[in-house]
């Protein structure tokens, strides 16, 4: 700034110096340790130089915890995600701020409610709608009478299953029925000119063609932002997808990390699970660190 | 806020919304009013279906002396990383602020932690942190048997609050810088002409115009310390040893799926539902005074 202060500066760059070194301590530990051998894995201390066997243990990690496939459902889950948010926000937001109808703010308020609680939270009672997510209509049927109706007129028993458990609906669909994404998309909307709406309905576009063809291309930054945490967010969740795919074909990667633990009995082999570590944590690390500037600007909006 | 200019089909409007709609009905609204009703209702062994039986959920729970110890832990678990993550973001942003040499790097670097999953975290912090090989398995060697955290239940948790904490200094890291640079240079161009010198402008300026960042990510940061630390506690200890790192929410998995107890995981789902309800509305109170300065 303006004085000169040595001392302090030099104070200052020590202590940011040992904090760099323990946010890339771990970073560092898993690439050492995932290019060493078992033996050399276990020696104590750990030898801080890398090893030549990196190859060897992401093989085998790929192996073992069947990566390949694995990562491959977790980049269509991931997206999936992301891809719902964007798409659903952008709509409800366009609803909350450009409509007026009764109810509108009963609307904004259910929406907003589902940022106080959760999955974790919820866990039990959601995974019971996802045995059979149409359970809640299946419910209304029978409690207002209508499924008896339709009994008595037309003899059909009306009986709706549609059950989500190990599937990709049932992974992805409860991940998206939350407000994050819309609270952002309707600050950006709040903080378009309201000349751009007069315009376009005065040229006779109605609120589709608005959306469009004006909001969505304004929103574009949004959207990315959007994208990347919700992304990075999705690629990380774990207690969800545990639940929901008990069949191997429809696991995520980082539910394999379990497969990955060594062993009580014997050597461990951390140089393989580490190494499987490696590749699990790297998509949503490197995705943050070439969109590090959408990804802060959006978490800091989103939150807000 | 409103918009001077609308539309006025009602129709198109709901349509918009309905999509979302649909979803927080199904995913969200029916199954937390589902465990209201299982947390008030007891599933009968051979099927059909729950009787009604008041508190009673509520006052086992409150009875057992294993609820009351995964209370505690996680009051534990939540402090402790809430005050190393914070306080470590806090100190790191304030002096990356200062714009020194490397500062462009220090911005970048300290944000990667948040980026990675907790149960990836968990498996390189259980080899780090782990007895017979990795990093700390150095002091075994000159204390022997002094950390373990497969059998000693402090060593677990304080792995698990490491694991946590460093996860969590990046996101407060974000917060807490955005927040420093929105602070007008003005203030602080005014502090130094006035003869004070940057630590002096840390404490005295800086500082109080953080404090509404500070409530916020403390709420933030404890309400996600229910709920992330799962991945890292099922892929560190499991619970164990002995119950030691037992949070509130890995007893509700381990009870609701594994014990099939579904009304007793309910009801600590309604308990714990109530928490994070209660945090938010503290957090609500404060959110007027996050923006003061502007």
């Amino acid at each position: 700034m303006v004085e000169r202060t040595p001392i302090f500066n030099a104070i200052c760059q020590f202590i940011l110096l040992v904090g760099l070194i323990v946010a890339l301590l771990p970073f560092a530990i898993v690439i050492i340790a995932s290019t060493h051998d078992i033996r050399a894995v276990n020696i104590v201390p750990m030898p801080l130089t890398p090893g030549s066997h990196f190859l060897d243990n992401v093989r085998e990690a790929w192996h073992r915890a069947d990566l390949g496939h694995k990562l491959f459902n977790s980049i269509l889950f991931a997206t999936a995600v992301a891809f719902g948010k964007v798409a659903l926000s952008s709509m409800a937001a366009f609803a909350i701020v450009y409509f007026r109808f009764p109810g509108r703010s009963i609307l904004f308020w259910a929406i907003f409610l589902t940022l106080m609680l959760p999955l974790e939270v919820r866990i039990v009672p959601t995974y019971a709608v996802a045995a059979n997510a149409l359970a809640p209509f299946q419910a209304i049927l029978n409690v207002t009478g209508i499924n008896w109706l339709i009994h008595a007129v037309s003899g059909i028993e009306v009986n709706l299953q549609w059950g989500l458990l190990n599937s990709y609906p049932g992974l992805i669909l409860p991940m998206v029925a939350t407000a994050t994404g819309t609270f952002l998309y309707r600050q950006f909307y709040l903080t378009v000119p309201d000349e751009l709406a007069e315009a376009s309905k005065m040229d006779g576009s109605g609120p589709i063609r608005f959306f469009w063809d004006i909001l969505l291309p304004l929103s574009r930054p949004n959207m990315i932002a959007l994208f990347t945490i919700m992304f990075v967010w999705a690629w990380n969740q774990y207690l969800w997808p545990l639940l929901v795919t008990t069949d191997p074909s429809f696991g995520i990667a980082v539910t394999q990390l379990k497969t990955l633990i060594p062993s009580e009995f014997g050597l461990p082999d951390w140089n393989v699970a580490m190494a499987g570590t490696l590749v699990i944590m790297a998509p949503p690390l490197i995705l943050v660190i070439f969109m590090q500037r959408w990804f802060v600007r959006g978490l800091i909006s989103t939150e807000k | 806020m409103e918009k001077r200019a609308t539309f006025s089909s009602t129709t198109i409007g709901i349509l918009f919304a309905l999509p979302m709609l649909v979803l927080i009905f199904v995913f969200f609204y029916w199954p937390s009013g589902q465990a209201l009703f299982w947390a008030f209702t007891l599933e009968q062994p051979w099927g059909g279906g729950n009787r009604w039986v008041g508190f009673q959920n509520f006052q086992q729970l409150l009875s057992d002396p294993v609820y009351w110890n995964s209370i505690s832990r996680s009051m534990i678990f939540g402090l402790g990383s809430t005050a190393i993550a914070m306080g470590m973001a806090l100190i790191l942003a304030l002096f990356t602020d200062r714009e020194l040499r490397g500062h462009g790097a220090y911005r970048s670097i300290f944000v990667w932690p948040y980026a990675i999953a907790a149960p990836a975290l968990g498996l390189a912090f259980r080899f780090i942190l782990a007895p017979e090989a990795g990093l700390l398995s150095l002091i075994n060697q000159v204390w022997p048997g002094i950390w373990n955290p497969a059998l000693d239940g402090n060593d677990a948790m304080i792995a698990v609050i490491i694991a946590f904490s460093w996860k969590y200094i990046g996101y407060n890291f974000i917060f807490f810088l955005s927040a420093l640079q929105s602070i007008p240079r003005s203030l602080i161009e005014a502090a130094a002409m006035d003869g004070s010198g940057p630590a002096r402008r840390m404490w005295d300026i800086q500082l109080p115009l953080l404090t509404p960042t500070l409530f916020f990510l403390l709420v933030i940061n404890i309400t996600e310390s229910f709920q992330d630390s799962f991945g890292i506690v099922d892929i560190m200890t499991q619970g164990g040893p002995a119950r030691a790192t037992e949070l509130m929410v890995y007893k509700i998995y381990f009870d609701g799926f594994k014990g099939l107890d579904y009304s007793g995981a309910a009801a600590q789902s309604i308990i714990l539902m109530v928490l994070v309800i209660l945090l938010t509305f503290v957090q609500f109170r404060f959110i007027e005074r996050r923006v003061h300065y502007k």
